[in-house]
């Protein structure tokens, strides 16, 4: 009895054993805050769909530990964006930067809505006139339809 | 007929450039230091931490900039072939020793050879992080006017070495 008692107290201890490592204490909130920030917008190059603020790739530590360092020392965020580029090129940038080379990128996608919408439209507006175009029917065929609606008319396909 | 064309097109243009992006490496980052001087530094040697090396001290040569570790596995792999081109004395390699332990490295160079002039000690990485090192190994060939002229990703294969370093060392030395 006394055994599972313990067991059990420490099966539930188990989370505060796995979860102690990962607390952070840092002297500084704001400037954590400021340096998480700053991360979520460039991106860790050895996991490429993360932000290095997500990751915990050692290259993503060094370079928060970097931006750290930077605006300990007084840098802006954008000369700290600004050197980055410079060492990893604009890839390391999380969201790309707008300019002739990306805006395919950027309004491709409302590009194709356009399109799309258009298509839609135009088949739209053929259909319409196809439906008018369309000889009226006259009043044998009014009958018959009525007939075969109604299920009298036994013949045919069935 | 007709009305098949237009989506027939447009399935070949989007085969051929999904196809195309079957041969890019997504983790070939193509370096924007290219062309540009290379970053500077003053770091302790790894042989003798009393000493300092940079950049400076080889204006004038071309040299290869080789970051290593020894707790890097592709690096071992690539190693046996930088002793070789080391000994053939076409160029001085350079090593930067990146985020290791100073004795595992010594280590290292020790049971495999040591085919570097020398090897500057990182042990934070910082100087990796001003070099856009995102992985190693990765060479930098440096010009004598002290430009990076090109930076290879990974490790260095036989092929790489023969058709595009040696050339390129070549031609640098000649200009």
């Amino acid at each position: 009895m006394h055994s599972k008692l313990l067991f059990l107290v420490l099966l539930l201890l188990m989370p505060l054993v796995h979860a102690a490592p990962t607390v952070v204490t840092k002297d500084d909130p704001v400037l954590e805050k400021r340096v998480m920030d700053l991360s979520t917008h460039l991106r860790c190059l050895v996991c490429q769909n993360q932000t290095i603020a997500d990751s915990n790739a050692e290259l993503a530590v060094d370079l928060k530990n970097q931006v750290r360092e930077k605006l300990r020392q007084g840098q802006s965020e954008q000369e700290i964006l600004d050197y980055m580029v410079k060492r990893y090129g604009e890839f390391v940038l999380f969201s790309p930067l707008v300019k002739s080379t990306t805006w395919l990128l950027w309004f491709g996608p409302l590009l194709l809505l356009v399109v799309g919408l258009g298509v839609l439209f135009a088949v739209l507006r053929q259909r319409r006139k196809m439906m008018q175009r369309a000889p009226a029917l006259s009043a044998d065929d009014h009958a018959r339809a009525a007939s075969l609606l109604s299920g009298k008319e036994g013949e045919g396909h069935s | 007929m007709n009305r098949f064309l237009l989506p027939l097109g447009v399935f070949i243009v989007l085969v051929i450039f999904l196809w195309m992006g079957l041969s890019l490496n997504p983790r070939e980052v193509p370096s924007p230091l290219i062309n540009k001087v290379a970053p500077t530094f003053r770091l302790p040697q790894l042989h003798d931490s009393a000493k300092t090396i940079g950049p400076e001290d080889l204006r004038g040569k071309v040299w290869l900039l080789n970051v290593w570790s020894s707790w890097c596995v592709t690096c071992r792999q690539e190693h046996p072939l930088l002793v070789e081109l080391g000994r053939q004395n076409l160029v001085p390699i350079y090593g930067l020793n990146y985020k290791d332990n100073r004795d595992d490295g010594l280590a290292l160079l020790k049971s495999s050879g040591d085919p570097y002039v020398l090897s500057a000690y990182d042990r934070e990485g910082n100087v990796g992080i001003d070099w856009g090192v995102y992985g190693v190994p990765e060479t930098f060939v440096i010009d004598k006017s002290g430009l990076i002229r090109h930076k290879f990703i990974g490790a260095l294969t036989p092929e790489i070495i023969q058709s595009k370093l040696i050339p390129l060392i070549k031609e640098l030395n000649g200009a």
